[in-house]
Formats: C-alpha cells, sequence, structure tokens
C-alpha cells in the first residue's frame, strides 16, 4: 500500500479532511472551553463580553456561591443516592435476567424474550404508568425514580449477546459435570468473566439516572427530595423563560442575585461527576455499542 | 445425535435448567408491574375515569369512542400531531446523514492520533444531561451576551431572540440534537466500516481508484445493511419525539411549534387531571407508532434482505 504514490486528488483529499474535521473538533471543544471558563471568570467580564476563550480576571466566586446554595448540595446528595441505589438495583436485575436469557436451554426463552421486546414497541403512556406508581404508594419516594424505569431492553440485549458470545459452552458443561448448579456457575465462573460487561450497563444506567429530571418532574413532590438535575432546570431553565417566577421567597432571592457566572459555574458543576467519569463512560459506551451492533 | 435429541426434549431442560427461572424472575416482574400492568390501565381511554373510584369501578364512557371523537376533533391535537411529525421529519432529514459523513471521513483518517481526538471531543456533549444543553444553548443565544449574539452582531446582524421565538424552535432543536448526538451515532458505522475487508481497498487502489471513488464504491455498500437498519429504527421512533428537550425549551411564545403529542398528553393528563383523554391520545400515539415500525420492517424486507426481525 505504501508504495503506491498518492495521487493529486487524494493529497487535495486529505487536506480537505484534515481542515474539516479539525474545525469540527475545534467548535465542539471551543464551546466546551468557553463554558468552563466563563464559570471561572469575573462576572463583569462574563455580562460584558470578554471572555473569548479563556477566564478573564480569575475567580472562585462563582463557585463559593453556588456551594453555599443549600438546594444545589441537596440537590448532589440526592442525585448521588438515587444514582448510586438505581445502577445498583437496574444492573442486577437486568445481568441475572440477560444472564438467564442468554441460555439456549432455557425453556421457554422465546416467548419470554418476544414479550420483552414487545414493550420496546409499544407501551401504556404515562397516564396509566403514572396511576401503577400511584397503586404502589410510590409517589414521592425514592422508589418511583428507580423503580419504574428499572430495566432498560436495549441493556438486556446488549448483556445478553455478550454472555452468549463470550461464555463457552465448555466451561459451563464442566462445572456441570463437576456438579456446579446453575446460579453457582454464574456466580462463580460468569460474573468474574464479565467485568467489563458490568462496566457497559452499570455507566449506561448510572449516567441515566444523574441526568434524568422527567421521572422526579412527575413523582416527586417534597422539594427537599429533588434531584440536582430539577433544581438546575428550575434555576437555569425557568428564570430565563418567566421572569417573575411564583416560587419561594428563598428562591426569589436567589433569583435576584443570580449572576452571570452562576449559570456557567451551575453548568459545570452539574455535569461534574460525568465529566470526571469521562475516560470511563467514553470506553465502555464506545464497547456497548460495539456489543449491541452484534448478532447473538 | 442422541444426545442432541435428549438435550432438546424439554423435561429434560426443565429439570436441569428450572434455576435459570430464579434469575429471570425478577426481571419478569419488573416487566409485569411496569409494562403489562399499564397495558391493562389503557381501558381507561374507553372510561370515564374517576381517580378516587378507580381502574375497575369507573363507569365506561358513552359512547365508548368519546375521548377518540374528542380527540380527532381538537385542533390543538392536529397542531400537536403536526409539530411531531415535522419535528420528527426534519430530524431525519438533517440528522441521519451527519454521523454517516463523520464516519466515512474519520475513516480516512491515517493519523490515529487525530483521528481518537476528535472522536473524544465529540463523543463528549453525548453525556451531557438535557438541562444541561439546553442551559448551554441559552447562554450561547442569550440577546444580551451570547457568545453567538455577539458573533453575528460582528457580522451586523441581530440580535435575534433565537431562543424564545416560534420560528426559531425547530431550527434549535435539530441543531442541537446534531451537535450532541452526531459524534456517539457514528460509533455504530465507523465499527461496521472497520468491518470492511481491506483487500477490497488494495484492489480499488490497484484498479486506480481515488479515496473518493473507494468510499463510493467500497465503504457505502459495505455499511448500507447497518444504515438500513439505523433508518428503520429512527421511521419506527417517528412518532416519539423526545418529550424532555422539548419541555424544556418551550415557552408561550413559541407553543405554537413546541407543543407536541407527548408535551401534550403530559398537560392534559398530569397537569389537568383529564386522566381519560390523555390515556386516549397516548393511545393513539402509541398504535401509530407500532403501526409504522412493523411497516417499515415489513418493507425493507420485501426489498433487501435487512430487516430487524
Amino acid at each position: 500500500m505504501a508504495a503506491i504514490k498518492k495521487t493529486k486528488f487524494d493529497k487535495a483529499f486529505d487536506i480537505i479532511l484534515y481542515s474539516v474535521l479539525g474545525l469540527l473538533a475545534a467548535s465542539y471543544l471551543y464551546i466546551l472551553i468557553y463554558v468552563v471558563s466563563a464559570s471561572f471568570s469575573d462576572p463583569n467580564a462574563v455580562y460584558s463580553g470578554r471572555v473569548v476563550l479563556w477566564p478573564v480576571d480569575f475567580t472562585l466566586q462563582g463557585y463559593k456561591r453556588v456551594f453555599q446554595e443549600k438546594m444545589v448540595l441537596l440537590g448532589y446528595r440526592n442525585s448521588m443516592l438515587y444514582m448510586v441505589t438505581g445502577t445498583a438495583i437496574s444492573t442486577a436485575l437486568t445481568l441475572m435476567g440477560a444472564y438467564a436469557l442468554s441460555r439456549r436451554d432455557l425453556p421457554g426463552r422465546g416467548i419470554v424474550t418476544g414479550l420483552l421486546v414487545f414493550t420496546m414497541f409499544f407501551n401504556g403512556g404515562i397516564v396509566p404508568l403514572y396511576l401503577i406508581v400511584r397503586k404502589l404508594k410510590m409517589i414521592d419516594t425514592m422508589w418511583s425514580l428507580v423503580l419504574p424505569g428499572a430495566v432498560s431492553m436495549s441493556n438486556v440485549i446488549i448483556a445478553r449477546t455478550f454472555y452468549a458470545n463470550s461464555i463457552p459452552t465448555g466451561l459451563l458443561d464442566a462445572a456441570k459435570i463437576d456438579g456446579s448448579t446453575n446460579i453457582g456457575f454464574f456466580f462463580r465462573v460468569a460474573l468474574p468473566l464479565s467485568k467489563a460487561i458490568i462496566a457497559v450497563i452499570a455507566l449506561y444506567y448510572a449516567v441515566g439516572l444523574w441526568n434524568d429530571y422527567f421521572n422526579a418532574m412527575i413523582y416527586l413532590k417534597t422539594r427537599e427530595k429533588y434531584p440536582l438535575q430539577l433544581f438546575l432546570r428550575e434555576i437555569l431553565i425557568s428564570s430565563q423563560q418567566s421572569a417573575a417566577m411564583t416560587g419561594d421567597v428563598l428562591e426569589q432571592e436567589l433569583l435576584a442575585q443570580l449572576q452571570e457566572i452562576i449559570k456557567y459555574t451551575l453548568i459545570v458543576v452539574g455535569s461534574l461527576p460525568l465529566l470526571m467519569l469521562y475516560p470511563f463512560l467514553q470506553k465502555y459506551f464506545v464497547q456497548g455499542v460495539l456489543i449491541g451492533s452484534l448478532k447473538e | 445425535m442422541q444426545h442432541n435429541r435428549r438435550r432438546s426434549s424439554l423435561r429434560f431442560r426443565l429439570s436441569n435448567s428450572w434455576d435459570l427461572y430464579l434469575f429471570l424472575i425478577p426481571m419478569l416482574a419488573y416487566f409485569i408491574i411496569f409494562h403489562y400492568a399499564p397495558l391493562y390501565g389503557l381501558q381507561i381511554a374507553f372510561k370515564d375515569f374517576k381517580i378516587r373510584k378507580g381502574i375497575m369501578d369507573s363507569p365506561w364512557a358513552s359512547p365508548w369512542y368519546y375521548q377518540f371523537e374528542r380527540l380527532f376533533s381538537t385542533k390543538l391535537l392536529r397542531t400537536a400531531l403536526g409539530n411531531t411529525l415535522m419535528l420528527s421529519f426534519l430530524q431525519l432529514a438533517f440528522g441521519f446523514l451527519p454521523p454517516i459523513i463523520l464516519a466515512l471521513m474519520l475513516n480516512q483518517v491515517p493519523n490515529l492520533k487525530f483521528k481518537k481526538f476528535v472522536q473524544t471531543v465529540s463523543y463528549a456533549p453525548h453525556f451531557i444531561s438535557v438541562v444541561v444543553v439546553v442551559s448551554i444553548m441559552f447562554c450561547l443565544f442569550s440577546t444580551s451576551n451570547g457568545i453567538i449574539t455577539r458573533l453575528l452582531k460582528v457580522f451586523g446582524l441581530g440580535p435575534y431572540a433565537i431562543t424564545s421565538q416560534a420560528r426559531y424552535f425547530r431550527g434549535l432543536y435539530v441543531g442541537s440534537d446534531i451537535w450532541q448526538n452526531m459524534g456517539f451515532s457514528a460509533i455504530i458505522y465507523i465499527a461496521a466500516l472497520s468491518a470492511i475487508s481491506p483487500e477490497l481497498h488494495e484492489a480499488a487502489v490497484i484498479d486506480g481508484a481515488n479515496k473518493a471513488q473507494r468510499i463510493w464504491h467500497v465503504d457505502i455498500p459495505g455499511i448500507l445493511p447497518t444504515i438500513t437498519i439505523m433508518l428503520i429504527l429512527r421511521s419506527g421512533s417517528i412518532m416519539s419525539v423526545g418529550f424532555q428537550k422539548v419541555y424544556l425549551m418551550q415557552t408561550s411564545l413559541n407553543l405554537s411549534r413546541s407543543e407536541i403529542i407527548s408535551t401534550y398528553v403530559y398537560k392534559v393528563g398530569l397537569e389537568d387531571g383529564d386522566y381519560s383523554f390523555s390515556t386516549a391520545v397516548g393511545l393513539f400515539n402509541s398504535v401509530v407508532n407500532f403501526i409504522l415500525i412493523v411497516s417499515v420492517n415489513a418493507i425493507t424486507r420485501r426489498l433487501s434482505e435487512t430487516s430487524l426481525w
């Protein structure tokens, strides 16, 4: 390949290729850097538009102000709690179920899989689901956030494909001869072999739980239970849309005090856990997509 | 052979694998409670549902299709349906190709470090929450000091109230969606491209094909099955435009464009408490959606060998 000389056309092609991709990457990077820079800049500099790329008159004012806010800290704590609990439940349900479905000798496998896949294409809508959650007395509890969406069928399919393709059947036969049960085999052999898929599934759920505001908006009534995203929505979006918001006095005061940089600070703070996890997220999310695209 | 026959007999399988059901039961319970039980609740679309009476004891609506009669005579629903379809169509028309083009371009980059860099940067927005994405958008387009407003000003344009006016809503929605998901959606095509045999490219080079010709004659045919599957999936979700972002972007000013079926169902049902009507609208939406994905799948199966099932 290397011996073949590049044609003129291919050289021009490469130049265009690199410039288009470079520009694209630069525009992505620029927005991300700008938001972070604005959060570290002097409010006045942001307001008057002096921040172009890097922070102007570096300050931690915004962060100090944001972390003094009870709502933000409360939201952080709640979101962490919901994310950890939800991820643990969802991952356990998904992996166990997916393992069972991956076994060709599971009686009724086709029927069960069909019934589960059907739910991907047809659902009852939000009102019937709301009535179920209400009936189960989960309204205004953590369970309304972690249970109604606990299992995502696409994650089940990813995990099932993984188990079907990467646990050699010989291992199971050998374990059976040694008198192992299916459950024993799962915990002693299959689970230790599936660290990568555990990471993929857990991260998918964790990101979804951290980013969710919709379930919280529907099911939670008590402000003290709100996750961070719901507070962010109130502060960042509702305040922008209607200047005269009908909130309590404290909130009005906060809104009045909200300066330009606090918006940027909140954006950074709200995505911080994900930014810290980003190297893992990137690696395992990509793996998830790749496994998901395999055929069983 | 004898062994195989014994394996497949149901009794043998039951005695050998019944304990797998212990693994399956928690997940099955989840699907029964949170996916199949709501289907039972769908009957309130045909009832005069009162929350105090419950599903069973609420009387049937008279006539039974009362809510659907309302549904087809409501002007607001027609707006919502039109907006949903329009938003979906625009999303498909403008959002479907960018990830494919990005993947084809990245595949041509010989410098692995540069490729990795572009990927890392363009995947990042995928992980950000909708609340944060919409907030970033509002900040960038802010009429007072948003960076994009200032950029436009340099060219003597604006200021435009982009985030609040109805006529910019669709562009903003589709544009931000492409920005957020283009990189991540490219992964599946990049994977499909890497599965194309290098021999095909080598043969094409020997035949004197330049890069553009190789993309057209080798790469694109190679990833066509993946493109078909993705197209089926996208068309199947044409009636289910994401509620979350639209609801966040909605203001009283842009309602004429931003009221879609799911936001309408939410407001009518959970805010106004008109449960039966909201369920009827939701049911209508689900049925259309279901018919859509089944027919798209049937059509593609007839036209090509690729289909979902």
